[in-house]
């Protein structure tokens, strides 16, 4: 059961890479980036079960975190093309 | 986990990080290039984290695709989104990569087996590191049924001093084993460590504040 759901993530896995590869805009790469970190998430959650021992789940989670802040960061950043306020301000004036 | 379903996934993911090295290698757009980065970190945590070790996992994951992928942009937005094609094939690059890598294959051919209990990570000083730091282990394992607050108030403090005493008869008070093998008999590793991260950071905090500086003493020129 949990060997299919593991192979299942692991063609997801190929099919984002795909994306990451062929992807014609930016946004399709930074898509594939985020989903990547989803299913990374899941992976973890899962090999956690496949060995009995579910506290995997709480690395889960922090990976979860982190994968929002790095994508937010990121998106950030190609919004605006840097990251300090202070610019953005300079502009606002 | 089924061994036969471990291996067969390690052997997926270690498919994907090859494909995922080659694409690196070949694209041209770096803005992409840096979102294929961050994919490799997230795979080499997945397979870092099946082998059993989700400390460096995570740092892996943390660092690579997290904070690198941010650090790579950054530099994108100081240096151009296109790698220029090279005008030659890279027969010297190519030579000084290739040789190395095959000395390190070389040298695996003399490392134990993974998982091998009489490997020397095992067996040269970690189990007088165990004994020193976790004395209580066969007490605990011998009755792994009854919980702790089951004992008497007395026999978990006699456990403790004991715990305590041992640790500083052998120099070492500090009751998590990997807290204790970082801090206190590897001290001086992470010492040096630390001192080498900080001089960088130092460094490179120099470097941006002088730049900073100059260019606003640019715009108030204008």
């Amino acid at each position: 059961m949990f060997a299919i759901a593991m192979a299942a993530i692991l063609v997801t896995m190929a099919l984002a890479l795909a994306r990451a590869r062929l992807g014609p805009t930016v946004f399709d790469r930074i898509l594939a980036l985020n989903m990547f970190g989803t299913k990374t998430v899941l992976l973890i959650a899962v090999a956690g079960f496949l060995t009995e021992r579910p506290d995997f789940l709480d690395l889960a989670l922090l990976y979860a975190l982190m994968n929002f802040i790095g994508m937010v960061a990121v998106l950030r950043f190609s919004k605006y093309g840097h990251f300090s306020d202070t610019e953005l301000e300079k502009k606002a004036k | 986990m089924p061994a036969a379903v471990t291996q067969i996934t390690v052997i997926l993911l270690l498919a994907l990080l090859a494909c995922t090295a080659t694409t690196i290698v070949r694209m041209r757009d770096l803005w992409a290039a840096v979102m294929l980065t961050g994919i490799f970190s997230f795979l080499g945590a997945c397979w870092m984290l099946i082998l059993d070790a989700p400390d460096v996992a995570f740092t892996e994951a943390a660092v690579g695709a997290g904070i690198a992928t941010v650090l790579m942009l950054g530099t994108l937005a100081l240096t151009s989104r296109e790698a220029k094609p090279p005008e030659h094939f890279p027969i010297l690059p190519i030579a000084v990569v290739v040789m190395p890598g095959a000395a390190l294959v070389f040298g695996t051919f003399d490392m134990p087996y993974f998982g091998d209990p009489f490997a020397p990570a095992h067996s040269h000083v970690m189990p007088e590191y165990m004994s020193d730091t976790v004395p209580d282990v066969r007490q605990i394992e011998s009755h792994p049924g009854e919980p702790q607050d089951a004992h008497s108030d007395e026999h978990s403090d006699s456990q403790r001093n004991d715990s305590q005493d041992r640790g500083a008869h052998h120099g070492v008070g500090v009751p998590n084993i990997i807290t204790a093998v970082l801090a206190s008999y590897r001290g001086y590793d992470t010492l040096g460590e630390t001192v080498v991260i900080f001089t960088a950071g130092i460094g490179v905090l120099l470097l941006l504040r002088g730049r900073r500086e100059r260019r606003d003493v640019e715009e108030d020129g204008e």
